[in-house]
């Protein structure tokens, strides 16, 4: 895997996106939350709503760029999807969920147009099961958050130590 | 018989989730159906058993684009209610900060989700191939928007500083300094929107709407004034519920508000405008003027250009907000809470929002009514449809779908507000 650096600090930025008031919608803070409590220095965490314009404001200063966010796609619940944004579009169909009309989906989309977005992006898009109105995770999904955490924070040393 | 049905099941560009159908018959429109089914959210509801000073950051959840909004709302109906004015530096950062939300809101629906009906394009992704130069300008004028919201609201998104009597903290003059470089940037951009949508072709589509907004002695209306109307409306915010009514649809789980006597009526950019031309900058003025628009405008779909006017005015109000302030001593004023009924009524960027609270002498909500501007613009919406069809039947199907999406995002319309979403069917049997 070829090594990139953030502008700033060397850093990788780590976007989580959601709602904590919509349940599993949380996960991508959630996710975000638990690799801040590891207090790396590799790691610059952000927490992001859904509002994919600002998307280019908070990447700005970085290169290397990972992006967490539920999906609701009819998968498994718990499919944990992975794409390299930097190199093609995601699949709308995943990221298009939004009440808001400029969604994540669409905003690194027009990051792209504009030649806006970070040379390293990558989007983990967790497929979630409750998006009513509450807090907290549901049970069944709660299980497997660490084991995305922890996929997360390998990639992220992996891409400091190959 | 020539009967035709068009269905378009998803509608974008709008804010929240809706669906639209109309249905037609030898070339007249048999049913117009505005259907807002995302489900209700019940926020009168939980805000019963709150105290006062938690309606402003409760309801400013209702919407991510407007939350000032809503925040103003709620606190000038507490505010009325307790007998309390906030006059000065409070009142003028109060009307700072809805600029702020203005110009986001505003450079959001002109550059994303407005300007590509009139140029041509699906959506502001591909319109960016074309204009990356003129899209970025929208984003840097929104940006700039959000910056005035967090600094003074305390974060962008569901802002947390406002509160009954004032603000929680207030900012220094210099961090206030900080921002009008960028504003006068924003003000020369704003300038230019004005220029660009002038450029784009409207249909040629006018109603005898009533228009309904505030009305201020001195201002262009953000906070306060009575509720005028260009067909003689003249009322104080006490007398919205004696003069508007909200009727259950069986197709929308939003209320469709009217005028108890006169039917459908029409908030927002446009309705400001032709109310309080008078009360915009001459800067905003001249700008309007040298667009081509009259001091009267009756084209909705002309309100792109009305709405990059407004943009400009908030610029140039925020500049002379800024010029003149000093920091005010106190962040509030002093709140003693008392039985009362409370009204309250701002210009949220997409038209009037009213609030109403019951409270009780502990401070406590007893009861809660709040109006949106998406609510009151809803049979608006679909009577423009009823009369935008027949003129333009012959139209290829295709582009008749289209020019009917671009027709009700003339409205900028919130449906997570109003129910607080958009899918669009039209039958031609």
């Amino acid at each position: 895997m070829v090594k990139h650096f953030s502008r700033v600090n060397h850093a990788v930025l780590l976007i989580g996106i959601g709602n904590e008031h919509r349940s599993d919608d949380g996960v991508g803070l959630n996710i975000a939350r638990r690799l801040k409590k590891l207090n790396s220095k590799q790691v610059v965490i952000a927490e992001h709503n859904k509002d994919g314009i600002a998307l280019m404001e908070t990447w700005k200063d970085f290169d290397t760029v990972i992006i967490i966010d539920a999906v609701s796609s009819g998968a498994e619940t718990g499919t944990i999807f992975r794409f390299e944004a930097h190199t093609k579009p995601l699949p709308a169909n995943l990221f298009h969920y939004s009440t808001h009309s400029f969604g994540i989906a669409e905003g690194i989309e027009l990051a792209r147009t504009l030649n806006q977005l970070p040379p390293y992006l990558i989007v983990y898009g967790i497929e979630m099961v409750n998006y009513d109105s509450g807090t907290g995770l549901s049970l069944e999904t709660n299980e497997f958050v660490q084991k995305v955490t922890d996929l997360i924070q390998q990639e992220i040393h992996s891409l400091f130590h190959t | 018989m020539k009967s035709k049905r068009i269905k378009v099941n998803y509608l974008a560009r709008v804010e929240g989730e809706g669906a639209l159908y109309i249905k037609f018959k030898n070339g007249s429109v048999r049913d117009v159906k505005f259907k807002i089914f995302e489900p209700p959210r019940f926020f009168e509801a939980f805000l019963r058993g709150r105290t006062y000073n938690e309606a402003s950051d409760i309801t400013a959840r209702i919407c991510g684009i407007c939350p000032i909004a809503y925040q103003m709302s709620a606190v000038h109906a507490m505010e009325n209610g307790f007998g309390i004015t906030v006059n000065g530096q409070l009142r003028a950062l109060r009307r700072l900060i809805y600029c702020g939300e203005w110009i986001e809101s505003h450079a959001l629906h002109i550059y994303m989700l407005h300007a590509p009906d009139f140029l041509g394009y699906p959506d502001a992704i591909h319109m960016a191939k074309d204009y990356p130069e003129i899209v970025r300008r929208g984003l840097q004028l929104k940006k700039v928007g959000n910056e005035i919201v967090s600094l003074l609201g305390g974060r962008e998104i569901h802002p947390i500083n406002v509160q009954v009597g004032g603000f929680y903290k207030v900012p220094a003059r210099n961090e206030l300094e900080e921002i009008k470089e960028k504003l006068k940037q924003a003000r020369d951009d704003a300038l230019e929107t004005v220029r660009w949508t002038a450029k784009f072709s409207f249909p040629d589509f006018e109603r005898d709407y009533e228009f309904v907004s505030l009305r201020h002695p001195d201002e262009y209306p953000f906070n306060e004034g009575r509720l005028a109307s260009n067909k003689g409306l003249n009322i104080s915010i006490q007398d919205y519920d004696n003069t508007f009514t909200e009727e259950h649809v069986p197709h929308s789980n939003a209320l469709h508000s009217v005028h108890k006597e006169r039917g459908a009526y029409f908030v927002g950019p446009l309705a400001r405008y032709n109310l309080n031309f008078d009360r915009l900058t001459p800067l905003a003025q001249d700008a309007a003027r040298s667009a081509g628009l009259l001091p009267q405008c009756h084209n909705p779909f002309q309100s792109i250009i009305v709405r990059s006017v407004e943009v400009l005015y908030a610029c140039d109000e925020a500049l002379r907000i800024i010029d003149q302030y000093e920091k005010p001593e106190m962040p509030s004023v002093c709140v003693e809470p008392r039985e009362m009924t409370g009204y309250g009524c701002t210009e949220a960027p997409r038209g009037i929002l009213y609030h109403r609270y019951r409270v009780d002498g502990e401070g406590v909500i007893m009861d809660a009514k709040i109006v949106p501007p998406t609510a009151q613009n809803q049979k608006t919406i679909e009577n423009d449809l009823w009369h935008f069809i027949p003129k333009n039947i012959d139209t290829p199907e295709e582009k008749l779908t289209l020019q009917c999406e671009q027709a009700i995002r003339n409205y900028d319309p919130c449906i997570s507000c109003a129910t607080h979403f958009l899918k669009l069917h039209i039958d031609r049997e």
